[in-house]
């Protein structure tokens, strides 16, 4: 398009005559020019301002959002293991929550109406981790009945937020999950000692659960760490493959042409579609069990392949022929040359371009849901074929989740998806940095 | 169990190598002075390791492949009557359920009466056929492996060309890795093909495309015929549409704009600084994109509407400001705006490429002509990068129609046919994931059209990919 200059402007009827007053209209036109061109330049610092701002503003508000969700806050407090309530032979059949209620009230001297209403209230501000802790204490130690123990529990999730000042007194109470009581209960529990702030190793040790103060994003963690390790050790051996054979054995032709715009249209093919693919083919035909982290690696496998061998051959491309030949005319075959000279060349840009696949991968999230993933899914997995969650697809339960207490924890979630990620792509970036050669 | 099967695999495979060495060292010792093998003792060892383990892994691999469909004929053949006469998608949930139990899993469903004496029996007879299939896979791998052995070893002398032999399986392996990036496009397409056509066997093609009515959430079985209206995805493609020009209208200006400031006026420093920064914009997943929409973006926009509808009230344009009174948080423009963000680096690296592409010998044409570098950028490059940017458009579009989780978070469930912008519209994807994401039968034509919306989408972002990735590749040979 070499003709695509300027077009070539008409002479225009020039009708002052005087020089003086041409140099004049030139000035001022060239003032207008100039001024454009500030405004053009302006606009493009504006939206790279925009691009550069909405980063900070995302990272910005995910890190105010979640920050709140690395503490929690504790109650310790002093149980008189009733032996009227509490069953010897069988304590985790004990309502300690009530048990525990109860005595609290007692102790801020309340006194509860027929129904029990306010000892409900009171044990509602209790995670139901306290029962566990409590009945675990009591069947290792059955002599404990009948004394006071301290015991220490997580509070609940509302409990929790109130502590965070996520839950203000100044909203009406009926828009609030609190009342004016049990926010005077946690007033005076706070007051008294009782509740303890801390790190919140339950977000990190713990499964998906349904409540969030027990809730932890571990069993995710693990669930993507097995479906990432099932993806690379799929998609990067094929990957490198095929782009070896691609750019160093195929005849040049029209099948390689068409291999190629098959796979450059592979990388722009939606990620959803390949959620449906892994649906029929892996769940419905080939009968491999849902949610797994089997079947998610070989989706995001699928994914990330085409990445892999666009990336690898553009690096085999760089490697200078020079190289090539030198290694033929010293008798190598054409097999010896590539995988003893060509391949190992490449290999700093095949493992930044894979490792910044596998960083995609990792976040990718659509996919997931369709083979299963978005149901709720408990505890940690142990092995590839047990339905497990995934780091993203926790983020979308979670985002989903009607608890309150939940967005500060999707936040936190993302913040450890992106902290993966960020690991990934700097390994990624070093890599190139340390080993990229020039020719 | 195929743990302990895939270590016997290996360790029979490192011995194959072992002894072919070996073997070939010994022969090339006994051989008269002068004479040398045609190839090094290595080259025979990874032959004899090849016939060792190919042939087990091709066993391996048609076993896993024709076991699925061996058994289910099995299963079917030995069912007890009762089971034989389900229709067939009772049946599979009945065998479903059967290898649960087997599995030590629940039930999906309560079976009623003759079922459910059946289940527990027939679950046991499931699990032994597995089992049986398996180890007769197994069984014919083993054999498979040995046979090769016997072969090789039968075969290995000095003359033999090992190293030519060992290269040719090389490339058959690489041409088969390259083969399922083909198999994929295939396996795309057979999916999506299958489960479609048993979707438009019970809802038109027309009725689909162009019915106005879609919802799919009134159960309708495969088999009744006369209830079809439900399917119209006109209002899908609606909302997609305008989502998708929502992000266009966010991403192309600012992604072109900062695509010709970093390739026209920026330093190299202040390139250092900012690509980066793109890439890490680029590289936030979108499920993160999707959260800040719902939570943040969606929340403010609401805010501001809901404000500005205040201040309108009561006022000339009364009508208006009682509607942005009541703008809910899930609209279009805070899923296409937020997309359109996200297409920004997209837009930008893509844009950045193609500017780079146009020869510098025009750029200094039109300075030595007296043009500022913004004349230049407007008269000469963009007409002269005009077909590689719109491509890179084209390319954005086909991401923001195929975009999942923003939308899926932020945009909404009901389908409407609208182009208001403060409207909550469903998207095609979202649609997707809703209709396969609930516990239901997945025979039924609810799940089954979300295949016939995939192949739609399919089609139309590989429609749009073709002809993208066509006028890119046509604009940059146009330079080289």
């Amino acid at each position: 398009m070499t003709d695509a200059t300027l077009p070539s402007p008409a002479p225009k009827p020039v009708s002052a005559a005087t020089p003086e007053a041409r140099a004049e209209r030139l000035r001022a036109g060239l003032k207008r020019r100039y001024a454009r061109e500030k405004r053009f330049k302006l606009y493009g610092l504006l939206a790279i301002g925009v691009a550069v701002g909405f980063l900070l503003l995302l990272l910005g508000r995910i890190i105010e959002q979640g920050h709140t969700a690395f503490y929690a806050h504790s109650v310790t407090v002093p149980v008189y293991m009733d032996p009227a309530r509490v069953d010897r032979g069988y304590p985790q059949g004990t309502n300690f929550e009530l048990l525990v209620a109860e005595q609290q009230l007692a102790r801020f001297g309340v006194v509860d109406d027929a129904q029990g209403t306010k000892a409900g209230a009171m044990r509602s501000l209790f995670s139901s981790e306290l029962k566990f802790v409590a009945a675990e204490r009591i069947q290792r130690q059955p002599g404990l009945i009948g004394q006071t123990l301290p015991i220490a529990a997580p509070l609940s999730d509302d409990a929790d937020l109130y502590y965070k000042g996520q839950i203000s007194r100044a909203v009406p109470a009926d828009q609030r999950r609190l009342s004016d009581q049990q926010l005077d209960w946690l007033d005076q529990m706070k007051a008294s000692g009782q509740v303890t702030s801390h790190f919140n190793t339950a977000l990190f040790t713990n499964g998906d659960s349904t409540e969030p103060e027990l809730a932890g994003v571990l069993g995710a963690v693990v669930g993507s760490a097995l479906m990432l390790m099932v993806t690379a050790l799929i998609a990067i051996p094929l990957g490198v493959g095929a782009a070896v054979y691609l750019e160093e054995f195929a005849p040049k032709g029209r099948i390689t042409d068409l291999i190629e715009v098959n796979i450059n249209n592979l990388a722009a093919v939606p990620s959803i579609i390949y959620g449906l693919l892994g649906l029929t083919l892996f769940i419905n035909w080939m009968h491999l069990p849902r949610a797994s982290p089997i079947v998610g690696g070989l989706v995001l496998a699928l994914m990330a392949l085409p990445t892999i061998i666009i990336a690898t051959r553009s690096s085999l491309k760089a490697v200078p022929p020079s190289i090539r030949e030198a290694a033929l005319a010293m008798g190598a075959s054409k097999t010896q040359t590539v995988f003893q000279h060509t391949l190992p060349l490449a290999m700093p840009g095949v493992m930044t371009g894979s490792i910044i696949s596998m960083a995609h991968a990792l976040g990718e999230t659509a996919p997931l849901l369709l083979i299963g993933m978005v149901s709720f899914i408990p505890g940690i997995p142990h092995s590839l074929g047990e339905p497990t969650g995934a780091l993203p697809s926790l983020v979308y339960i979670w985002e989903n989740a009607s608890e309150r207490a939940f967005h500060e924890r999707t936040a936190a979630a993302i913040m450890v998806l992106l902290t993966f990620m960020i690991i990934m792509n700097a390994a990624a970036i070093t890599l190139r940095r340390r080993f990229e050669r020039r020719w | 169990m195929t743990w302990f099967f895939f270590l016997l695999l290996i360790v029979a495979a490192t011995a194959a190598y072992l002894g072919g060495r070996g073997l070939a060292r010994r022969r090339e010792k006994a051989m008269p002075r002068g004479q040398s093998p045609h190839s090094r003792p290595g080259q025979h060892g990874a032959y004899a390791l090849i016939w060792t383990a190919v042939p087990a892994l091709v066993v391996l691999a048609a076993a896993a492949v024709f076991s699925a469909p061996l058994e289910r004929s099995l299963t079917l053949a030995g069912a007890p009557e009762a089971v034989q006469q389900l229709e067939p998608f009772r049946r599979d949930a009945f065998f479903a359920d059967a290898h649960n139990l087997a599995a030590g899993r629940p039930a999906m469903q309560i079976w009623p009466a003759p079922y459910a004496e059946e289940l527990p029996r027939e679950s046991r007879r499931v699990a032994s056929i597995a089992q049986t299939l398996k180890l007769a896979g197994m069984a014919a791998a083993i054999l498979a492996a040995i046979l090769g052995a016997l072969y090789v070893f039968s075969r290995i002398r000095p003359a033999l060309r090992a190293r030519n032999r060992v290269e040719g399986w090389i490339i058959g392996a690489l041409m088969a890795c390259s083969a399922v990036a083909v198999l994929t496009t295939v396996g795309i397409i057979a999916a999506l093909l299958y489960d479609s056509t048993r979707f438009f066997a019970s809802v038109p093609v027309v009725d689909f495309l162009f019915g106005t009515h879609w919802s799919p959430q009134t159960a309708i079985r495969a088999d009744q015929v006369g209830s079809t209206g439900a399917f119209g995805a006109l209002p899908l493609f609606a909302g997609t549409f305008l989502i998708m020009l929502i992000a266009m209208a966010v991403a192309a200006p600012v992604g072109l704009f900062s695509a010709i400031y970093l390739s026209e006026y920026a330093g190299p420093r202040f390139r250092a600084v900012v690509k980066p920064i793109l890439e890490v914009l680029a590289g936030v997943p979108t499920v993160v994109y999707g959260f800040f929409a719902a939570l943040t973006v969606g929340p403010a926009f609401r805010a501001f509407f809901n404000q500005i509808g205040a201040w309108l009230a009561g006022g000339p344009l009364d009508g208006l400001g009682q509607y942005l009174m009541l703008v809910q948080n899930q609209m279009a423009l805070v899923a296409g705006a937020v997309m359109g963000i996200m297409l920004i680096p997209f837009v930008s690296s893509l844009s950045d490429d193609i500017l780079n592409a146009v020869p510098q010998s025009l750029r200094d044409g039109s300075y030595a002509m007296g043009a500022t570098k913004s004349e230049t950028v407007k008269r000469v490059l963009l007409p002269a990068a005009l077909p590689g940017v719109s491509g890179a458009m084209l390319l954005a579009m086909s991401r923001a129609i195929g975009e999942t989780m923003i939308v899926a978070m932020a945009a909404g469930l009901a389908a409407k046919l609208t182009l208001n912008p403060l409207d909550t519209v469903t998207t095609v994807t979202v649609q997707i994931v809703n209709l396969l994401t609930g516990d239901q039968e997945f025979n039924s034509a609810k799940t089954l059209s979300a295949f016939g919306l995939g192949l739609t989408l399919f089609l139309v972002t590989l429609m749009l990919n073709v002809v993208a990735q066509r006028i890119v590749q046509k604009y940059r040979q146009q330079y080289d």
